[in-house]
């Protein structure tokens, strides 16, 4: 059986993969591809706790978390297109109008 | 124990016409309205005649019981209302002279165009007064009282476009708020050594109680806090001033509230607060002093008065003036006698006033009518009555009820019966004046072609030929009826008949057994000064205004500084502009605007609204737009919290 260590390993590899992701990136689409990363590797957490712990309740979390993440998604990518409509550029630099 | 006399219907029926009227009067027409306005308050009237007839077979005092309204600890006051003789005679007076004036306003009021908005007001002033009159607590009673205040301020400043009548409006109405102030600090008293507002109660723990002599006693203090009270709305020294300016209001309004009823509120409430007054002598003669210096004070200022309304406002301060010395003495009864005779003429000779300012197209300056004695004779012939009645010729009803409260004054001290003789022989002087004035002579006003041209409200009919005209039967009616009263009213006093139907109420007394009595012979001689003294004003005022007219210029002049002292009113509103006003407009801009509310209360808030300023200023920068540095801060926040908590060590 493997070691509960080495889901939350990958879990925060992948996790920080969707940070660094999220940070560096300029691409929309990419930007958000990192926040599924990070989603996913928060779901990887909770499914080893799940198993680990023989608790159904971190398992029941990660339906929400994928629930919410569709609705998520839904959302966000029809702002993107929205976005890309009315400014023809996914460069989130250029998307810097909301300040004073 | 009878069966319900269903008091309440009394004062709910004219809240019902007000009601009506102010809510759907605008979109009414004028003869609905009148239906309506005349329908509650003639109803009202019919119902408190009808509780008259039954009221031998019923116990007295009756008390009938609505509902609670304020419980607290042993405290209570309720809504319940309260019958005996007294309430009985205002009653008939309130409801009845209330009518009357009410169907005298279908006519006066007819070309106003707040017609609808008139009624309202003058159902609603019934239903305070009503409520003042039968409440069977002082706090009941007080709300009666701010009632009528309110209806009195909304009434003067009846055409609230013109300025003068907006502020003669305010004016009466902060007066009568000092009065209440006084009128309010007795109730506390009565509150916290009574532990009750309800009469029956309070009156049972005073009755046991001695005479006060040291005049520091308790009762004295209450006795003269609701004097105070009884001074603004009455009108007496020193918060009269309001009673004259508040003829900016429309005749019948001055007829109704500003003579016939709610003036008389605090004469009421001194005569229902008896058994107080009795056991406190001092205070008893305060209200004598006042009542006294009052009736000769305004007396003498409506000998000069030119506006016809005003002679008759003074008037009325005055009379009041001899209902306060009739209670001051002890004489309860002679007070509440003068009070329903002085409704009827006072009543009459105001509505006649109306009569002939609509006659003359809304002039009010005496100097300018004269001779109108053939043009309208009907309220030629009223107003006379009325002014024989105030004069005190017998046998009209003014004749009684001042011969009996100069009796009892003689009684008490000769020199409030000598002031108060002075005050009948100026009181008779002055209205035949205005009579003579006003009927004989030649007619001095412009012909009346354009209807109305002093206030719009009083443009009237059609007919607009350029003489005086007599008014329509709707207005010559009630100054009928009321003219049969002024005739006839005084004949309840025959052998004291009057005074025997109040006993219940004020027998109780004890300064009027300790008066001394008087002979029949001194009886006869003082009720022959008093009508000497009537005539004599009569004969006086003759000379002066109809065989030699030229005289009165002649008298003034001679007189000089006094007389124009008393042409303008003794200087009162200059001094209390002076004394009052002025320091506190002054206050209150010096110290109140320009230094709490500008220096403390604008300051304080615009420095913490710049302070909010600079701050926000500064945090705004953090606003860069660059989504990616908004992520960077997230990551770090977030960062620093895991940190945060795994030093704490989370879950130990």
């Amino acid at each position: 059986m493997v070691p509960l260590s080495y889901y939350l390993l990958l879990s925060g590899i992948l996790f920080a993969c969707g940070v660094t992701g999220f940070l560096i990136k300029r691409n929309i689409i990419t930007i958000f591809m990192s926040i599924e990363l990070m989603l996913n590797g928060v779901n990887l957490s909770f499914v080893a706790f799940a198993a680990h712990w023989h608790a159904l309740a971190g398992q029941v979390f990660v339906f929400f978390v994928m629930v919410v993440a569709a609705a998520e998604s839904a959302v966000g990518l029809a702002i993107i297109i929205a976005v890309h409509r009315t400014r023809e550029t996914l460069n989130v630099d250029q998307v810097n109008l909301l300040k004073l | 124990m009878t069966s319900s006399l269903n008091l309440w219907l009394i004062p709910v029926l004219p809240l019902a016409g007000a009601a009506i009227n102010g809510f759907l009067g605008k979109r009414s027409s004028r003869t609905a309205v009148s239906i309506i306005g005349l329908f509650f308050s003639g109803a009202a009237f019919a119902w408190a005649l009808q509780v008259a007839l039954r009221f031998s077979s019923i116990t007295l005092p009756y008390q009938e019981f609505f509902a609670h309204w304020i419980r607290s600890g042993s405290f209570s006051a309720d809504f319940s209302f309260y019958l005996d003789q007294l309430s009985l005679v205002m009653l008939l007076v309130v409801t009845g002279v209330g009518f009357l004036i009410h169907i005298y306003s279908v006519g006066y009021m007819w070309d106003d165009p707040s017609y609808y908005r008139f009624f309202c007001y003058l159902n609603l002033f019934l239903f305070f007064m009503l409520n003042l009159v039968l409440a069977n607590n002082y706090l009941l009673m007080f709300i009666g009282w701010e009632g009528v205040g309110l209806a009195s301020y909304l009434l003067i400043g009846f055409w609230f476009t013109k300025d003068s009548a907006a502020s003669a409006g305010k004016k009466a109405f902060i007066v009568n708020r000092i009065g209440d102030f006084g009128f309010l600090i007795g109730l506390f008293l009565i509150i916290q050594h009574f532990g009750s507002l309800n009469f029956t109660q309070v009156f049972d723990q005073v009755k046991p109680l001695g005479i006060e002599n040291g005049g520091a006693g308790l009762l004295t203090a209450i006795g003269i806090l609701l004097m105070v009270g009884a001074c603004g709305k009455s009108a007496q020294i020193p918060l009269y001033v309001w009673l004259p300016d508040a003829m900016e209001g429309p005749t019948p309004v001055s007829a109704l509230i500003h003579a016939a009823t709610m003036v008389t509120a605090g004469v009421y409430m001194v005569a229902r607060s008896h058994v107080i007054f009795e056991r406190a002598p001092i205070a008893l003669t305060v209200v004598a002093i006042i009542g006294t210096l009052t009736a000769l004070f305004a007396a003498t200022i409506g000998i000069t008065q030119t506006d016809i309304k005003k002679v008759l406002a003074y008037s009325t301060v005055s009379q009041l003036g001899y209902m306060f010395m009739a209670c001051g003495v002890g004489a309860f009864s002679a007070g509440i006698f003068h009070l329903m005779t002085h409704a009827f003429f006072k009543g009459l000779l105001f509505l006649g006033a109306g009569s002939v300012i609509h006659a003359v197209g809304g002039e009010q300056d005496m100097r300018k009518m004269g001779g109108l004695r053939s043009y309208i004779p009907w309220t030629f012939l009223t107003m006379g009555i009325a002014t024989l009645a105030i004069a005190g010729i017998p046998p009209l009803a003014g004749f009684w009820s001042k011969d009996e409260i100069l009796l009892k004054a003689y009684q008490n001290n000769w020199v409030y019966w000598l002031i108060g003789v002075i005050t009948a022989f100026i009181t008779s002087f002055y209205m035949f004046r205005l009579l003579f004035m006003t009927f004989w002579g030649d007619y001095h006003g412009v012909q009346v072609d354009d209807h109305g041209h002093a206030h719009a409200a009083h443009g009237h009919d059609d007919h607009g030929h350029g003489e005086p005209h007599e008014s329509p039967w709707v207005m010559l009616g009630p100054l009928v009826v009321l003219a049969a009263l002024s005739l006839l009213g005084g004949f309840v006093g025959y052998h004291n008949g009057f005074e025997h139907f109040l006993d219940p109420v004020f027998g109780s007394g004890v300064t009027e057994a300790a008066g001394e009595t008087v002979s029949s012979a001194t009886e006869w001689i003082l009720m022959g000064v008093s009508i000497a003294v009537g005539f004599l004003g009569l004969i006086v005022a003759y000379i002066l205004y109809v065989s030699k007219p030229e005289l009165p210029k002649k008298v003034a002049d001679s007189l000089g500084a006094l007389y124009d002292a008393v042409l303008n009113k003794y200087y009162v509103d200059e001094i209390y502009a002076k004394l009052f006003v002025k320091p506190l407009v002054d206050g209150s801009t010096s110290v109140l605007w320009q230094g709490v509310d500008r220096k403390v209360i604008d300051d304080s808030i615009n420095s913490a609204a710049d302070g909010a300023q600079h701050v926000s200023d500064n945090v705004r920068h953090m606003q860069s737009g660059n989504l990616r540095s908004y992520a960077g801060w997230i990551a770090a926040g977030a960062a620093v919290v895991i940190a945060y908590m795994i030093w704490m060590g989370v879950g130990r």
